[in-house]
């Protein structure tokens, strides 16, 4: 029974993750409809800054904030340069341009850096053990990783539904025209969208790499889940991804466990039967 | 195809060139080759029927992974005729639930999700011990033994009989996508690319076109991944990486999507480029994705578009539409 509660925290905590990633995936695709394969490069952009910055300062949440900050800075950069050329474009020239980056990242990352699996420390505050039930003890710093991936999904959620901000947000995303004609900014209404999603990437990929590592690979395997998530939700509203943010993780830490070897195949195979009953998701709007 | 020039000449090049002892650079060639057919195989799908796969590689994975289980795995047989048949056969089995999901979504979410479903073919041949699962593949014991009856007609463990079977193989593929593209299944294909709806309004089942499209390509794509198995003497689960997917997709749209050499052209420039910039930097993935970024901002229509830019005026003047 504990171990079960065990498993269902992480699975808590590695939803509200995928989350990060996915809601960021969902509003570049509702909002700007533009498809971003290199959503998991920034993802492992947020980890690998925080590992280079703090290699040198040696203050991890000094490190955080300039990871954060950078993070921002080059999403905004790469959306002037870039991006902003290809919201609504064919589909195609967007993947084409968006494996053009990961390929950028990833060999940056591997001239820059390493091409060796990293650890970086829980910080020393954080590195503790709570007791949960009689015998069972949990770390201390997922249920903080945890605390603040909810409160950075609870500020999304009044973002987009109580702030004026996200009344233009969600207006973008049903009419670029006639929200273009009521005066709103667009372009720079997307910029800030993007850079949203870019510094949401990054976060996940910095407080998730104390309990998992930095790796080469880590940005791809977190766009996959969270593309899973994303065809799974449906791009209707947040709570959709959400809910299929946390469905996901279920499913995939406890198949993991019953089936060690293929257990990783089971949130495909949610997404496949979504596909056949509810093909835009399971918030989705019918066409 | 409209040139028969080029193509002859091609292909004399082609035939006469083990001659010249270069073997380094008849297993380029071959490689080229092979990959030609995949990216034309994967042109069935994306300038034909207008479907972006993001998953193609998975079709490849499965025909060398074919090769490698009943030739070597599991020893049942390694006759060429018999395990190609069964690799086409298996692709397109497999291919079909993959069609029916996929094709239930458009747009983003079509290429979303053909990633999805080419990660579990993936992670199938990644992690599967039954299926000879492992991050490094295995080695084939030899290659497959093209008998029919006690009858064997030529050794494929010759490397010159080997470049003429794959010269064959690959001639012998493209064949069928001419062949497929030319038939009036092909004309509708192209009918559903430039206009789904007219289409569905004039009656054509179009799901269905879509989906025996799906199954075709991903039958011809498990031919060059079994040709590919057995150049490499080995399988291995990057076959059926993504990036191998965005390879192929890079492959076709360098040469010109929706161009029936698009995909060789593409190929061709990209492998050799490949080859050329390993030999001089260690940097070649940094340049690469420069290049595509470059590309796809200033030439969206694949490198053959150039010369169509120059030839624009003159086709214009004997196009009689």
């Amino acid at each position: 029974m504990d171990l079960v509660l065990i498993q269902l925290l992480n699975a808590f905590q590695y939803g509200l993750l995928i989350f990060l990633v996915a809601s960021g995936l969902t509003l570049l695709l509702g909002v700007m409809n533009i498809i971003n394969l290199a959503h998991g490069s920034f993802y492992m952009m947020g980890a690998y800054l925080l590992f280079v910055i703090n290699k040198y300062t040696g203050n991890i949440y000094l490190s955080a904030i300039a990871a954060l900050i950078a993070s921002g800075i080059v999403g905004l950069m790469l959306e002037r340069s870039l991006f902003r050329r290809f919201y609504g474009a064919e589909h195609l020239q967007q993947v084409v341009l968006t494996y053009g980056i990961i390929l950028i990242f990833e060999s940056l990352r591997s001239r820059l850096v390493d091409d060796e699996v990293h650890v970086i420390k829980i910080p020393q505050e954080f590195d503790f053990s709570v007791q949960l039930g009689s015998i069972m003890s949990y770390p201390f710093y997922r249920l903080i990783v945890s605390v603040i991936c909810l409160v950075v999904a609870a500020g999304l959620f009044l973002l987009i539904n109580k702030t004026n901000i996200g009344a233009k947000i969600r207006a973008g995303a049903i009419s670029r025209e006639m929200t273009e004609l009521l005066g709103i900014d667009i372009k720079r209404l997307y910029s800030w969208i993007f850079g949203l999603g870019v510094i949401l990437a990054a976060y996940a990929g910095m407080v998730n790499a104390p309990i998992s590592t930095i790796f080469p690979g880590m940005g791809f395997n977190i766009l996959i889940v969270s593309f899973v998530a994303v065809i799974v939700g449906g791009i209707g509203s947040i709570w959709g991804v959400l809910a299929s943010s946390q469905l996901i993780a279920i499913i995939d830490t406890f198949a993991k466990i019953w089936i060690p070897e293929a257990g990783g195949m089971a949130i495909f195979l949610v997404m496949a039967i979504v596909l056949i009953i509810r093909p835009t998701g399971l918030t989705g709007h019918r066409e | 195809m409209k040139k028969p020039g080029i193509f002859l000449s091609g292909l004399v090049v082609l035939l006469i060139f083990p001659y010249f002892q270069l073997n380094f650079y008849n297993d380029l060639i071959l490689r080229i080759l092979i990959m030609a057919g995949f990216a034309m195989s994967l042109d069935v799908l994306l300038g034909y029927t207008g479907l972006i796969s993001l998953g193609h590689a998975s079709w490849f994975a499965i025909g060398a992974y074919v090769l490698g289980i009943s030739g070597t795995l599991y020893g049942y047989t390694n006759n060429l005729w018999i395990t190609l048949g069964i690799a086409i056969l298996v692709s397109s089995l497999v291919a079909l639930p993959v069609a029916l999901c996929v094709l239930r979504t458009r747009g983003l979410f079509f290429i979303m999700s053909t990633l999805a479903f080419a990660q579990i073919i993936y992670y199938i041949f990644h992690d599967i011990a039954m299926l000879g699962g492992g991050s490094d593949g295995f080695p084939l014991a030899a290659r497959p033994i093209p008998s029919i009856g006690s009858w064997v007609p030529f050794n494929l463990d010759d490397e010159y009989t080997f470049y003429y079977f794959i010269v064959a193989l690959v001639a012998a593929q493209v064949g069928i996508i001419a062949i497929i593209l030319r038939s009036p299944f092909g004309r509708l294909l192209i009918g559903i690319r430039e206009n789904k709806e007219r289409m569905t309004s004039l009656g054509y089942p179009v799901t269905q076109y879509q989906t025996l499209a799906f199954c075709s390509a991903a039958a011809l794509a498990s031919v060059s991944g079994y040709a590919y198995a057995m150049l490499m003497y080995g399988v291995n689960p990057e076959f059926g990486s993504w990036r191998m997917s965005a390879d192929a997709l890079i492959f076709v749209i360098i040469g010109g999507m929706g161009k029936f050499w698009g995909g060789l052209v593409g190929t061709f420039i990209f492998i050799s480029l490949e080859e050329f910039a390993l030999q001089i930097t260690d940097s070649w993935h940094l340049a690469l994705g420069i290049l595509i970024v470059g590309l796809v901002l200033f030439l969206p229509g694949g490198v053959l578009s150039v010369f169509n830019r120059f030839t624009r005026t003159s086709s214009k003047l004997y196009r009689h539409e």
